[in-house]
């Protein structure tokens, strides 16, 4: 079993010799923040993002599992010859995924807001119109960043049907593998925003998209102010009570139960640490009901860990969970999250975690 | 002809060497080495051609004011320097 990082200072691997027993065979990007990863399963090719600061954002593809990459070029706007010093540039490439069956197929959400498309394997790259020129993208803003994103993209085995996730831009469904676009958020609200733009679908945050791949009806949404649930495949959406608190970013969803699902709390919004710093994971076993604070192995108090978006995965085949922070740890767990490992606490902050796909 | 030198930051990322070329602004003379090294214009500009905003570039050590258009004169014998800009941590 094989899990990627892509860290504030690099990429690493890391492979499993037993429980607990994690060890990084492999390294590359040392000193350059690596924003996102794919591990490919359709052709075994390992994608990186990174973001050069300074030079911009950048795509690299390895054929032989990380040891070595090549240059691709980056997703970008057409330039644009009136109003130059608004016209957009990619900032983040901040999710990249498989967008159905066919080898070389992708989606990559960036920041300012474009979703991007590839059909031969990153070589060319172009902005989906249908959701860029979406007269609600006005409204849609900066999230922790100076402009909106796209950090989730689901896709169903088929390629057809997609669910995007934009902060702050709400929930976007598509039938058609991304010809058309429809919000759907029924459900969420905005704390943050006057009253009367509190259920506005195109000012929603939701931080992070899970799906249960065994249910794709089940959609699990860990949003700035609560954690949400689907049970019709992201068109309306349920609030639920989450201890110790509903506030954070990553959210993962169990590969075959679509009753189980993660999050990792925060206190609050302006607030963003562990709850009584003490570091927990809250788990649902019965579709969100009941929630329980789990995480024997993780510190039990003065943790200032946040973890990211992506910073939570699930192996699809085995329900491992891999969990990394801010603070630079890197957690496993074999049991459900009811125990964790540390594998290293000496990383950089990590952006994102992702096992390699069987 | 201008001189045009890149931080050897780059070199981590790219091949850049200090050439001379043809050009009268620094658009003309950054177009001119990114013909030759096509790879290297998104390290140094964003998608709209403007200059990259953590990048900095003098040209006879005057920093450049048009970073939109990269509009300024270039004389013969000019010397032009794409630095990084102090910044990150």
């Amino acid at each position: 079993m094989l899990l990627h990082l892509g860290t504030r200072k690099g990429y690493l691997a890391f492979r499993r010799f037993g429980k607990g027993d994690w060890r990084c065979e492999r390294t590359a990007f040392i000193g350059d923040p690596v924003s996102q990863l794919l591990p490919d399963p359709r052709d075994g090719r390992l994608y990186a993002a990174l973001n050069l600061g300074h030079f911009g954002v950048k795509l690299r593809v390895s054929e032989d599992g990380g040891a070595s990459f090549t240059e691709l070029p980056a997703p970008a706007y057409a330039k644009q010859e009136t109003s130059a010093e608004k016209a957009p540039s990619v900032d983040l490439l901040w999710c990249l995924e498989p967008a159905g069956p066919d080898p070389g197929s992708l989606w990559c959400g960036t920041i300012p807001g474009g979703l991007f498309r590839s059909d031969d394997g990153g070589r060319a790259w172009a902005v989906n119109e249908a959701l860029w020129n979406q007269p609600s993208r006005e409204r849609w803003f900066g999230g922790g960043y100076p402009h909106p994103g796209i950090h989730s993209v689901l896709v169903a085995p088929d390629g057809k049907r997609v669910v995007a996730g934009v902060s702050c831009g709400g929930v976007w469904i598509s039938e058609d593998a991304g010809e058309s676009w429809r919000v759907r958020t029924e459900g969420m609200f905005a704390e943050y925003m006057p009253p009367e733009m509190r259920e506005d679908p195109a000012i929603q945050d939701p931080h992070r998209l899970a799906w249960c791949d065994g249910d794709r009806r089940r959609i699990w949404c860990q949003h700035h102010n609560g954690f949400f649930r689907s049970d019709d495949g992201g068109e309306t959406w349920t609030s639920l009570d989450v201890p110790p608190s509903a506030f954070g970013f990553a959210v993962a969803a169990h590969p075959g139960d679509p009753r189980i699902a993660w999050s990792v709390p925060l206190v609050k919004d302006e607030c963003r640490v562990p709850v009584d710093r003490r570091m927990v994971v809250a788990r649902t076993r019965d579709g969100g009901a009941n929630w329980e604070s789990v995480g024997r192995g993780l510190p039990e108090g003065d943790s200032f860990a946040v973890v990211y978006r992506h910073g939570l995965d699930v192996h699809p085949g085995e329900a491992v969970l891999a969990m990394a922070t801010t603070t630079g740890a890197l957690w496993i767990s074999e049991d459900l999250g009811d125990s964790w490992d540390l594998v290293t606490a000496e990383l950089a902050p990590v952006y994102c975690v992702r096992f390699g796909r069987p | 002809m201008p001189s045009v030198h890149f931080t050897p930051n780059l070199r981590r990322h790219l091949r850049v060497d200090s050439t001379e070329v043809e050009g009268h602004t620094v658009s003309d003379a950054l177009s001119r080495v990114f013909r030759d090294n096509p790879g290297l214009r998104s390290y140094v500009l964003d998608d709209q051609g403007r200059l990259r905003t953590h990048v900095a570039i003098y040209v006879d050590g005057r920093p450049v004011r048009d970073r939109t258009a990269l509009g300024d004169a270039v004389g013969e014998g000019a010397e032009i320097h794409v630095m990084q800009a102090l910044s990150g941590g």
